[in-house]
Parts: C-alpha cells; sequence; structure tokens
C-alpha cells in the first residue's frame, strides 16, 4: 500500500510538469502584447517597454522562463499578475468560494445521484426507474448556460425562493442555486451510471447468498448491493472534481460567483500568463490528489484489488 | 463457456463487414436489427436526419437572411405562432433579425463542430490508443503520460486558452481546440478495449499465420476492439455540441458573423426578463439537438452491448 501511493506519487510529477508547461506556452504564445497594454492607448517608449520586459523577466527564452517559474512555485511563490497583484492573493481570494462552491455541487451529485440512481436500479423497468432515465437524459442534453438561465427564472425569479445573483460570494444560501446548476449534469451522470451498476449487480451470486444468509434487507443493500456498484461511480466522480472546478467558470458567470472561473477568465483576456498558470498549477494538483483518492478508494470499496 | 467463446468470435470477427450475408447473425446485424425497431433510436434518427439537411440547405425552410436586421421588427412583440416558416414564426432578436432564420441557419455551425471533432478525436485519439495499447511496454507508458498530461487540464479552460490565441475565430477553430483537448477519452478507451481484444486466440493464430503487424492490427484488432470507442463517440458527439455553444455563450468560441445558438443565447441573457422568447428558441434548438445525439448514443450501445439484453 504505502509503496503503491509513493509510486503513484512519483509518477504524478512528470504529468504535473508536463501539464503546467503545456499551459504555460499555450499562454505565452497568445497574441497580444501584456507589457505594450500597460501602456494602454499610448505608445510607449521602446527603452522603457523593454525595461518593463526585462524586469518581468519576459525577454528571455520561453523554457528558461518556465524553469524559473517552476522554481519559484517549488518554494510556494506564484509570481505577480500583470497588475502588480500576488497572484497568491488573486488565488487565495477566488479559490475558498470556488472550492465551496464545488464542494456543495459535488454533495449534491453524490448524495441525489446515488440515491436516485439506487432507488431506480433496484425498482427497474417501474415507472420511477422509466422517470429517471427521462429526466437525466434531459438534464444532460440541457447545455449549462441554459439550465443556468432556466433555474434563474424559475426559482429566483418566478418562485422567488432565492436571489437570482450571487451578491457575497461566501453565502451558503446565495450559492445553493448555482451549485445545484453545476452540479446537475454530473448528477445525472452518477445517477445512470449507478443505476447501470445496480442492474448488473443485483442478480449477482453474493446478494443471492446475502439473501439465503438472512441478512437483513438494510444490510444486503447497504453493504452488499452498493459497495460493489460503487467502483464506476467512484471512478467517474474522481475526474468529475476537477471538471466541475474548470466547468465553474459558466456557473460563476451566469450567477456573478467572484471565483476562480471569472478570474481566470480575466486573466486569459489580458493574456496574464502568471495568473493562468498559477490556477491551472493548483488545478492540476487537486485533478491529481482525486485520482489518487480514487485509487485508494478502489481498494476499500473492494478488497480483491490489493495494491503491493 | 466455450460456447460462449465461440459465440463472441463470430460475432467480434462480422463487426468488420455486417453487410456480409451470414447464417448466424453477427453482432452488427443483431445490432441493426435491434435498433430497427427501437422509438428512441427511429426517433432521435430522424431527428438528426432532419438537422442535417438543414445544415446542408437552410434555404429549404428560410427565405430569409438571417443577418438582415429590420429595427422596425422589435424583440419585445410577441412570436406569431400562427405564421408558420415565416420570419416572424418565432419572433425577433434584439436587432430586429428573424429569430426563426437564425434559428435555422445556427444549425450549420452546431453539426459541423459537433461530427468533425467526433471524428477528428475518433481517428486520432484511437490511434494512439491502438498503438499504446497494442505494443505495450516503453510507447504505451510515453503514450499514456502524453495522455494523462492532457487529460490534466479541463476541457472548458485548455479551450479558452487555444481560443485567445486565435485572433478570428472561425469554426475551424473551435474544432482544432476541442481535438487538441479532447482526444483523450478515445485514446483511454481505446487503449482499454485493445488490451483486452489483443490476448485473444485470434489474434495469436493471425500472428501464427505469418500475418504483419500492420494487418495484426486493422484487421483483426481494430474491428474487434472498435465498438467501445463508436459508443463513446456517439454519446461525446452531443458533449461538443453542447461545449461549442458553451464557448460561443462566453463570447470566446465563434464570433458574429458566424451564426451559432451559443452567440444568440449570449446575446439573450440581456432581454431574458422582458422578451424570453429571444433565449427560448436557440436554447430549445441546443438542447433538442444535444438530446437527439445523447438518444442516439443510448440506442447504439444498447444495441451493441451484449449484457443488456
Amino acid at each position: 500500500m504505502g509503496r503503491f501511493v509513493a509510486r503513484r506519487l512519483l509518477q504524478m510529477i512528470p504529468v504535473f510538469l508536463g501539464t503546467t508547461a503545456l499551459i504555460f506556452f499555450m499562454v505565452h504564445v497568445l497574441p497580444g502584447d501584456p507589457v505594450a497594454a500597460m501602456w494602454g492607448d499610448k505608445a510607449a517608449d521602446p527603452a522603457q517597454l523593454a525595461a518593463k520586459r526585462h524586469q518581468l523577466g519576459l525577454d528571455q527564452p520561453l523554457l528558461q522562463q518556465y524553469v524559473t517559474y517552476m522554481g519559484h512555485l517549488l518554494t510556494g511563490d506564484f509570481g505577480t499578475t500583470m497588475g502588480q497583484r500576488k497572484v497568491i492573493d488573486v488565488i487565495s481570494a477566488a479559490m475558498p468560494v470556488t472550492v465551496r462552491l464545488t464542494l456543495m455541487a459535488f454533495g449534491v451529485e453524490v448524495v441525489f445521484g446515488v440515491l436516485i440512481g439506487l432507488f431506480a436500479g433496484l425498482r427497474r423497468g417501474k415507472a420511477f426507474d422509466k422517470g429517471t432515465l427521462v429526466i437525466t437524459l434531459l438534464l444532460i442534453s440541457i447545455p449549462v448556460p441554459v439550465l443556468g438561465f432556466l433555474f434563474q427564472t424559475v426559482f429566483a425569479d418566478q418562485l422567488k425562493l432565492v436571489t437570482p445573483t450571487v451578491q457575497d460570494s461566501m453565502n451558503f444560501g446565495q450559492l445553493l442555486l448555482p451549485a445545484v446548476v453545476l452540479g446537475s449534469l454530473s448528477l445525472a451522470y452518477v445517477a445512470r451510471l449507478t443505476r447501470t451498476s445496480i442492474v448488473e449487480n443485483v442478480r449477482a451470486d453474493y446478494m443471492r447468498t446475502a439473501v439465503a444468509k438472512g441478512l437483513p434487507r438494510r444490510r444486503v443493500i447497504g453493504t452488499h448491493l452498493l459497495r460493489n456498484s460503487m467502483i464506476p461511480v467512484i471512478t467517474f466522480l474522481g475526474t468529475d472534481l476537477g471538471a466541475l472546478m474548470g466547468g465553474a467558470i459558466v456557473t460563476e458567470s451566469i450567477f456573478n460567483v467572484k471565483g476562480v472561473g471569472n478570474a481566470m477568465y480575466h486573466a486569459i483576456n489580458q493574456s496574464d500568463g502568471a495568473t493562468v498558470s498559477g490556477f491551472v498549477a493548483v488545478l492540476v494538483l487537486v485533478f491529481l490528489a482525486a485520482s489518487l483518492i480514487v485509487d485508494l478508494l478502489y481498494a476499500v470499496l473492494d478488497p480483491r484489488i490489493r495494491y503491493a | 463457456m466455450p460456447d460462449l467463446i465461440e459465440k463472441k468470435k463470430t460475432e467480434a470477427v462480422a463487426v468488420s463487414a455486417p453487410e456480409k450475408p451470414e447464417k448466424a447473425r453477427s453482432l452488427g446485424s443483431d445490432a441493426w436489427q435491434e435498433l430497427r425497431r427501437n422509438p428512441v433510436f427511429l426517433l432521435s434518427a430522424a431527428l438528426i436526419l432532419l438537422l442535417i439537411v438543414i445544415t446542408i440547405a437552410p434555404g429549404l425552410f428560410t427565405s430569409v437572411d438571417p443577418r438582415a436586421g429590420d429595427l422596425r421588427n422589435h424583440y419585445l412583440s410577441k412570436p406569431s405562432y400562427g405564421h408558420l416558416f415565416q420570419d416572424d414564426w418565432f419572433g425577433y432578436d434584439g436587432q430586429g433579425r428573424s429569430i426563426y432564420a437564425r434559428v435555422i441557419y445556427g444549425a450549420r455551425a452546431s453539426i459541423i463542430v459537433g461530427t468533425c471533432v467526433t471524428a477528428a478525436v475518433t481517428v486520432f485519439g484511437g490511434l494512439l490508443g491502438m498503438l499504446a495499447g497494442y505494443f505495450g511496454g516503453w510507447v504505451d507508458t510515453l503514450l499514456s503520460r502524453i495522455t494523462d498530461i492532457f487529460f490534466g487540464i479541463p476541457l472548458l479552460l485548455g479551450a479558452l486558452v487555444v481560443l485567445n490565441a486565435f485572433t478570428a475565430r472561425t469554426v475551424w477553430s473551435v474544432v482544432f481546440a476541442l481535438v487538441a483537448l479532447g482526444w483523450t477519452q478515445m485514446a483511454r478507451v481505446m487503449r482499454g478495449s485493445v488490451i483486452t481484444v489483443k490476448q485473444a486466440d485470434y489474434v495469436t493464430a493471425a500472428r501464427a499465420l505469418g500475418a504483419g503487424t500492420p494487418r495484426i492490427l486493422f484487421k483483426h484488432i481494430l474491428p474487434n476492439a472498435v465498438a467501445p470507442v463508436i459508443v463513446v463517440a456517439t454519446i461525446a458527439l452531443g458533449g461538443y455540441i453542447a461545449t461549442e455553444a458553451t464557448l460561443s455563450f462566453l463570447g470566446i468560441g465563434l464570433q458574429d458573423p458566424t451564426i451559432s445558438w451559443g452567440i444568440d443565447i449570449n446575446s439573450a441573457q440581456n432581454v431574458i426578463r422582458t422578451a424570453p422568447h429571444v433565449l427560448f428558441f436557440p436554447a430549445g434548438m441546443l438542447s433538442l439537438t444535444v438530446l437527439a445525439f445523447i438518444m442516439l448514443g443510448d440506442a447504439v450501445r444498447d444495441a451493441l452491448d451484449p449484457k443488456l439484453r
């Protein structure tokens, strides 16, 4: 187990370096000169431009810039934005909002997705199952911007249950609607995956054995069936956490949430390489951590899976 | 068990040539038999056919110029639902352009992006996945790590960065961005599928008969490993259409001379409370299109997966 974790952690290093390098180069080949943009519409003095470039290290070859950047990153220095703010400040202002939003969406998705999938799978072919299939299909088909406006109109404008946009980005009640919108697509996938998995496993031999042993229904379903059916769901959830944080950009723009998506959108528009790279580095770390946790959860869920 | 393997083999071999008549029905023709009787498949196929006709010949459905705005046609005036197929059927948008005409012409961008991205990621990702799965060893390690690197970037964020590099964005820049970041899923599915297939006896038999690597790869392994890829590709197609619309909605996808439902949804958001129909029609068409492709993918999966029979 320990060796497996160590090996996985080592494997993460090239992936982390590769992903950050990829984004770093992509951002830096963007057209538009961020240094010239600092002067606005005024024509800048070439000597001043060159001095500023030198000060920001933008006159060095790209590879050297990347190595310098990664060196700073290892010491926890994320650099400064084009507006001379510390990138770490921008990240620590936006990150808690998105983490909160994402975790709320994740919670909604896991709890409701698994429950709905479980009941639909146990009642295969019945009205609840068919209803679940139709509704999840609709949720998957409606693109997030459309769903956002739909929920905003119905729950905020018509029913007046919540405020249409978020004024205070750390307020749980106000984040609820965006979280539901953000999580709904994944909720549909989780419900469908759980349902398929339950349908496949409900007729398995170990289920018959468990029932024959006289175990109470709660235990048969809760321990034997659900635990064995969770593997594909966990696999999906592991990759989904990163996707949710990246996908929050749309939800954040509709509901005016000041989170990572919002900050990255502005950074990309300003060709602000340091900020974009910083955010991507953090997101990739989250993504890698989630996939490691998923691999470890496999062994917890299914003792037949062992890591030497 | 032996006859099960036997059955699987005959089924699998025939995937490559479903058109050949056989005594035992192949997986391909079996799937086709099942699909023909599936109302979900028929409905989604009809919808997709209609969308393809609209894509090729939008002029058949409307004679109005979707870019011609006449500010006398006010967006606050209600749609005239009685005027079927006329320019005021769905009302007008903020610039007095016919929403009906824009909804019709908007299909082209979505369908082109969806089909081209799917075709490209299937070929490119499928090829890489096949090589990684078949050769194993350092080829697999290298290709898998590259896949991991691209997989670690969230699709939407990566596409934002790539698309920002284009000053004039067309349908093809969106296709490029989505292919550049979307191929990993196909590579992973194909790799897994090839690893299962390459251990089969018929691959060993083919090699024993002296077949070369390309022949084994494309004649024996590919036909047997391609079914999961087809299923994932069909479902992903709807997802790519939704992603294009989302990017256009964020203002970083397609740009104005191109007509896209995503752009129209973006411009409708300012008038959503006073004139909801401006949002409703492009959003509805978009959802319907995505729905059609996802239903098709669902039906194809059910037909190709014998476990669900």
